[in-house]
């Protein structure tokens, strides 16, 4: 089992899943994207359901590995990966049947830190997402601020479960949040995530009234969700804070999503247009359309 | 039929692409180079290969003019006063490009145009109206995409008028180099310059710092950005640029051993001759340097010439010797291919010739990024199309090289159309690339009509206009068409 990463000494240190170091869709910038194992949701259309649970090490993944960069250690028969000899093929992941991955690594803040330092001259800063982020607080407020001593400022993308309110340190560490919300409805939400949307809606407000909330986004999936409602209500709390927050409103694509739901149609132009006019309407300046 | 009369009767060629023609078959019908039989062995192999400038030179193959000194002066020969304001500015410039030669019978180099054109911005309107009737003609009369116009680094009303007009005219020539320096180009216009070649597939960027200092170094004063990607000395320019093409000198070694010990020096010393005696025609026997008005009025030096010494195929000839491993993926590869070039560096750096007073007579690498009938052959030191890396590693790799070519090295990078929405993600890119060490950075975005070739840019819309059997009023883009199909230069790996 992955220890847990709070109990085990003064260094936080948290379970990584994967760390892309160019981006340009995780915030202004390039961007080098950190993200954590583990998400409280268990949304329908996830992207990445790799990184949603801990790997429990029942080794099925490791004879699906076409480069023998798997294996079980002897002894407490861990799972272990080899970076060198992977090539991404992905095989893994898709035969694991747990949520998980074995490409994730418990790290510390200059574990991470070091790995991005080669790339240090083409980023803006580092975004650090899921998983979900803010479920490893400690790891995540000690890595944000190393990042930012070492001149990359950090971005938080969480789909705001965490109560950020009584994490001020972490707040304060980050130089913006952005947030998902996934569905304005309650039973919309629970449906879509398993999960009520109450801590989201706390976040959104709290966020906003501290003044670090860089964006907000909602998936846009026709017939699963009724985007009206949460793009009405999302736009109207952001307008009545009078903050200049980006209102991104993206696609649904169903490129990494769970077989299940890889019929779901990307919403058409039309759709997206009118979505970005009811937040318009509402008195948002900076709406994007992804 | 004979290649006068193939040239004359191609429904493909405008009129203009016609007399170009006429003149290389006109020219070729003279051979008074001194051409020795272990060179023409090379020639024959491919090995060496002067890219069709002729078998009798009579100009130097880039001119890069001092447009500065044109516009405080004006020009006796041309019966023109200095400009006074933004439309006799225009239009002297335009003049003044009708009567600048080179290799391609179009200029390759059309000055700093922001720093040309800015003191004559008086009215912000007047000056768009102007500059956007300047840009028009340029691509419409100059009609070859190895016609280069250079910015910065400086941020200026000119330089970003000149930005808005090439995203609203979207036109393929001129070629367009941002000259940029981290601490001097503010982030702004970088940020511009970067969404227009996302658009338009330039400006590129150049890395001023890096030139400048070069330059500098070398005794050459300031540069330009000229044709594909040529750092040249301004005021003066290349008397010519033959290359080496490793991909065919490596098949005449036994192996690596005798590639390093004798094929290499050896072919060297030949393309160094090759190159000795095109300068000696043009320079000694051509008449250009006595006769030009361009060298008569001081817009171009004797002094100020240098020539290129070019590679290309770097990739192709380290995977022929590395049993396996692969240039641009392997340690090892890349090792050998940094070897292989300094070694070139070095046998280059120690020959001087006589005739030239630049930079002490010895040559200036460059990169030479292939032409339309390359096969299996990847420009410069570029990692091949199809085998390109992650983009921070493909980066990294291909910086190392970048400094042995003061007379252009460059790569080119394809977005996905995404990332228009946020350009300062390519800008950030750029500026870790040029810091990085990388001397010269493309970018264009996936969908865009315009398309960066090798180092030229050509309408994908024209490619297809030629390809329907109708003429197309820029003669690079039958050379964009065969570099699509025999290079696949659209297939380059896509970053998002
Ligand atoms: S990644 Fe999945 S399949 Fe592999 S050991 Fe962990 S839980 Fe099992
Ligand atoms: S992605 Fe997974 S399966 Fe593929 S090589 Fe890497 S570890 Fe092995």
């Amino acid at each position: 089992m992955i220890p847990d990463p709070a109990a085990e000494d003064v260094v936080a240190r948290g379970v990584v899943a994967k760390i892309l170091p160019f981006s340009a869709v995780d915030g202004p910038g390039n961007r080098a994207v950190v993200f954590l194992q583990g998400c409280d949701f268990d949304c329908r259309y996830c992207h990445n359901p790799e990184t949603r649970a801990a790997c429990i090490h029942c080794g099925e993944c490791v004879p699906a590995c076409p480069a023998r960069a798997l294996s079980i250690a002897p002894g407490p028969g861990l799972v272990s990966w080899d970076p060198a000899r992977c090539t991404g093929c992905g095989a893994c992941v898709a035969a694991c049947r747990h949520d998980s991955s074995p490409k994730a690594r418990l790290m510390e803040p200059a574990e991470v830190l070091s790995a991005l330092s080669r790339y240090r001259p083409f980023l803006s800063g580092i975004t650090v997402t899921g998983g979900e982020c803010g479920l490893q607080p400690e790891f995540l407020e000690a890595l944000l601020r190393e990042s930012r001593a070492a001149g990359l400022p950090g971005l938080v993308d969480t789909n705001g479960s965490a109560d950020y309110a009584a994490l001020p340190g972490l707040v304060e560490a980050a130089e913006g949040f952005m947030l998902d919300v996934k569905a304005w409805d309650e039973a919309e939400h629970r449906a879509l995530t398993g999960v009520s949307n109450s801590a989201v809606i706390a976040s959104l407000r709290f966020l906003l009234s501290v003044g670090k909330l860089s964006e907000v986004r909602t998936v846009v999936a026709p017939g699963l969700l009724d985007a009206e409602e949460t793009v009405g209500g999302v736009s109207a709390i952001v307008a009545a804070s009078g903050r200049a927050v980006r209102y991104k409103l993206i696609r649904f694509r169903p490129q990494g999503v769970r077989a299940a739901w890889r019929d779901i149609p990307t919403p058409d132009d039309a759709t997206m247009a009118s979505l970005a006019a009811i937040a318009r309407g509402a008195g948002l300046r900076d709406v994007v359309v992804v | 039929m004979s290649p006068a009369l193939a040239v004359i009767t191609d429904r493909t060629l405008t009129y203009q692409q016609k007399v170009a023609g006429l003149a290389r078959v006109g020219e070729s019908t003279e051979s008074p180079l001194r051409i020795g039989p272990e060179l023409r062995r090379y020639i024959d192999a491919g090995a060496i290969c002067d890219l069709y400038e002729g078998s009798a030179p009579y100009r130097p193959r880039y001119i890069v003019p001092d447009y500065e000194r044109f516009m405080s002066r004006g020009s006796a020969f041309l019966g023109l006063e200095p400009p006074r304001d933004i439309w006799e500015a225009t239009a002297a410039l335009l003049v003044l490009y009708r009567h600048v030669p080179s290799i391609t019978t179009f200029p390759v180099y059309l000055g700093d145009i922001d720093a040309l054109l800015q003191p004559f911005v008086a009215d912000e309107a007047e000056a768009r109206k102007a500059i956007g009737l300047f840009l028009l003609s340029i691509d419409r009369t100059i009609n070859d995409s190895f016609c280069h116009a250079d910015i910065g680094p400086d941020a200026t009303a000119a330089g970003r008028l000149i930005l808005e007009l090439t995203r609203e005219q979207k036109n393929a020539v001129p070629n367009l180099s941002l000259k940029y320096e981290a601490g001097r180009t503010p982030d702004d216009f970088a940020a511009l310059a970067a969404s227009v070649a996302l658009e338009v597939a330039k400006p590129s960027f150049a890395n001023h710092a890096m030139f400048g200092r070069e330059f500098r170094d070398m005794g050459l004063g300031d540069y330009a950005i000229a044709s594909c990607y040529n750092g040249l000395p301004k005021g003066g320019g290349s008397c010519t640029l033959v290359r080496l093409n490793l991909a065919k000198a490596a098949p005449l070694a036994a192996g690596l051993a005798d590639f390093s010990s004798r094929v290499l020096p050896d072919v060297v010393a030949r393309q160094l001759e090759y190159m000795d005696e095109r300068v000696r025609f043009l320079v000694a026997e051509s008449g250009f340097f006595e006769s030009s008005f361009l060298v008569k009025e001081g817009l171009v030096r004797a002094d100020r010439f240098s020539a290129m010494f070019g590679i290309v195929g770097l990739a192709e000839c380290v995977n022929a010797f590395s049993g396996g491993a692969r240039f641009g993926k392997s340690d090892e590869a890349d090792a050998l291919g940094l070897e292989i070039i300094e070694r070139i560096a070095a046998l280059v750096a120690a020959h001087r010739t006589p005739l030239l007073a630049a930079n002490g007579g010895a040559y200036l690498l460059h990169a030479q990024v292939g032409i339309d009938d390359d096969r299996g052959v990847s420009p410069g030191c570029r990692i091949p199309i199809g085998e390109e890396p992650d983009l921070p590693e493909h980066i990294l790799r291909s910086a190392p090289f970048h400094r042995f070519f003061p007379s252009g090295i460059g790569d080119v990078f394809a977005f996905e159309p995404t990332a228009k929405a946020n350009p300062r993600h390519l800008l950030d890119i750029a500026k870790g690339a040029l810091a990085s060490g990388l001397r010269y950075f493309s970018a264009y975005a996936a969908d865009a009509d315009v398309v960066r070739i090798t180092g030229y840019l050509v309408k994908r819309s024209e490619i297809e206009r030629l390809g329907r059997g109708e003429q197309s009023l820029q003669d690079t883009t039958a050379l964009g068409r065969n570099a699509v199909n025999n290079l696949g230069v659209l297939e380059r790996r896509i970053r998002s």
